[in-house]
């Protein structure tokens, strides 16, 4: 099976280091994994995009990704009907979010047949444990708490392959508290 | 890529996953394959190679000589002289870089250098654009290279390393060029299998080696490189009287080529468990196929991904990648495609004023076929556009409307393009 997860994110968020991450642990798994970002000129704070794929086959195709299963947005301000375009059917999306439902809905807009909304406070967790506003890990736990597409332990693997020492396990510490702070609101 | 049979020599348990870019993938193979010179100039989206090579440099993780130039005039001028010299030689360009080294491509090629350089596609200025398309690869085709064209990252890293058993082989003896889409395989992690270092060492029988030659000034046979203490001369000049003759000896030395690159697959094969068709070309679905896309690189996995959706449909669709452009296996292309009753020539480069240059080299290809497909020619992907598969899907559909109607026209046409 062939998994597609796309990620919303600003220039130096991390959103493409998350979904290196997240592709580095399904290839621990024994998956097939792709990793990359849409194509641009890198600015700090610009919208940006990057796509993950997961399959037990070989990966073929190098398109962007057009169906996602699985939409995470790791900034707020970007939380917008855009986000939900081309998810499939019963997809999982995951926002980076704190405020009220009803607000969250207004931004959001109509959400496509069976599709899941999960928000994760990743901003505030972010803050609290790296003292940076760098939310791409927090949203890996928040995408766990949605579906644990990787295991943890080739997860945790990946994060010390990617980081190092006291980093690392302080992105550890965060990806666990974003999931244990995950809640599903549709 | 094709699942052994046969347990390979080095079983996938005993090669190492790693999850990296195909422009770091290239940059592993290159330093498993004992280089002695690596000559570069950075240039968008190559840049990864040689910052990553540069970096086990610094380390003391390999012995090559990194020569930091001006240029990629200087660059290939560097590979160059050390290739005549006897050395194992790789730079890696793109683009406006590549074609900043024409001038020298040609004279690597023609005094039978085995250089191996890789080639993250780029389209060419103007207007400018750092994303993919084959422009630049069809900008070096008549310049006595091999071309290789790698579809994932992992046939970057295996082609690489092939590239050097092919390039030194002594029925060949040519320089070879690796490409890589720029971006789609450059910049997009995907997990490979790395050999061992001992046994790439192993594969390419250690360091390069020189073969020797007879000259009537010294007694013994020496090696046909550059070294003070046994004077040689490379690319004298070569009037009226000889030119035509060394020219046709080069020429002549490509034949070679097709033979050589389908035993190294197979050895790799036996070696790794891998292999990519028969190393010159891959088909899928062509057997039966009433239309076959024929395609290179990466834009060829993606397409493949649509036509097995459409042959679950029940669509006779194949797919033929082309792995190898320079030389151009004109015989086999038309074995593979005789049956079918349409190809669309799938390319990411043009020829203003004609077609795209795949296109062309595929007519030719058929001529010789009493009964011919019909021939179409889709221009995709200029300027990194991505080929999105629905795109591919209802063009194949279409293809097979207009085959029932019999009135396939025209023969160019733009695939992804705004009107």
């Amino acid at each position: 099976m062939l998994i597609e997860i796309t990620w919303y994110g600003r220039g130096g968020q991390g959103a493409w280091t998350s979904s290196n991450i997240l592709a580095m642990a399904a290839a621990l798994d024994g998956k097939f994994a792709q990793s990359f970002p849409a194509f641009g000129p890198e600015r700090s704070g610009a919208p940006m995009l990057a796509f993950t794929r997961i399959s037990d086959e070989p990966i073929e195709i190098h398109s962007m990704v057009y169906n996602p299963d699985v939409v995470v947005v790791l900034d707020d301000s970007l939380i917008s009907p855009k986000v939900l375009s081309g998810i499939k059917e019963g997809g999982l999306v995951i926002l980076n979010y704190t405020g009220g439902q009803e607000e969250l809905f207004k931004k959001l807009g109509e959400t496509p047949r069976g599709v899941k909304v999960y928000t994760t406070p990743a901003t505030r967790l972010a803050l609290e444990i790296l003292k940076a506003n760098i939310t791409n890990t927090a949203m890996l736990g928040g995408l766990m708490k949605a579906s644990e597409i990787v295991s943890w332990s080739s997860l945790e693997k990946a994060v010390r392959e990617r980081f190092r020492g006291a980093v690392a396990e302080k992105n550890i510490d965060l990806i666990k508290r974003a999931y244990d702070s995950t809640v599903k609101v549709r | 890529m094709a699942q052994a049979l046969v347990k390979p020599k080095i079983p996938v348990e005993k090669q190492v996953l790693m999850t990296v870019n195909g422009n770091e993938a290239v940059a592993y193979a290159v330093k498993q394959s004992l280089v002695d010179v690596v000559a570069a100039y950075p240039i968008t989206p190559q840049t990864i190679i040689v910052e990553k090579f540069s970096e086990f440099v610094a380390n003391g993780e390999v012995d090559t000589v990194f020569v930091p130039v001006e240029s990629e005039h200087s660059a290939m001028s560097a590979c160059v002289g050390a290739a005549a010299a006897g050395a194992r030689v790789f730079t890696a360009t793109s683009s406006q870089g590549l074609a900043l080294m024409v001038e020298i491509l040609y004279i690597a090629s023609a005094l039978r250098l085995p250089i191996v350089m890789a080639v993250a596609n780029r389209a060419l200025s103007a207007p400018i654009n750092i994303h993919n398309d084959h422009s630049d690869a069809y900008l070096m085709r008549d310049a006595g290279w091999i071309q290789l064209f790698a579809e994932n990252v992992q046939e970057a890293y295996d082609t690489t390393i092939q590239a050097f058993k092919i390039a030194e082989d002594e029925r060949v003896l040519l320089p070879v060029a690796v490409n890589l889409d720029g971006f789609f395989l450059s910049h997009t992690l995907e997990n490979i299998y790395m050999l061992p270092d001992e046994s790439v060492r192993e594969f390419l029988g250690g360091y390069r080696r020189v073969s020797k030659v007879k000259v009537d000034y010294f007694d013994e046979e020496v090696p046909l490189a550059l070294n003070p203490a046994r004077p040689l001369s490379f690319g004298n000049l070569d009037l009226y009287d000889y030119y035509f003759e060394h020219k046709v000896q080069q020429v002549e030395a490509m034949k070679s080529v097709p033979e050589v690159v389908r035993e190294v697959n197979e050895e790799w094969f036996k070696l790794t468990g891998r292999r990519y068709g028969d190393g010159i070309m891959d088909g899928y679905g062509i057997e039966d196929a009433d239309i076959i896309l024929l395609a290179m690189g990466s834009g060829a996995g993606t397409m493949r991904s649509v036509v097995r959706k459409l042959r679950r449909e029940g669509l006779r669709v194949g797919l033929l990648k082309l792995r190898m452009f320079r030389p151009f296996p004109f015989k086999d292309i038309a074995d593979k495609l005789k049956n079918a009753k349409l190809v669309a020539v799938m390319e990411k480069g043009i020829s203003p004023g004609s077609y795209g240059p795949l296109f062309l080299e595929v007519n030719t290809a058929l001529y010789e076929l009493k009964e011919r497909p019909l021939l179409v020619n889709y221009i995709y992907g200029l300027g990194g556009r991505d080929l999105v598969p629905d795109m591919v899907e209802n063009m194949v559909k279409g293809l097979f409307k207009e085959l029932e109607t019999g009135l396939v026209q025209p023969r160019l046409r733009y695939l992804g393009v705004r009107e």
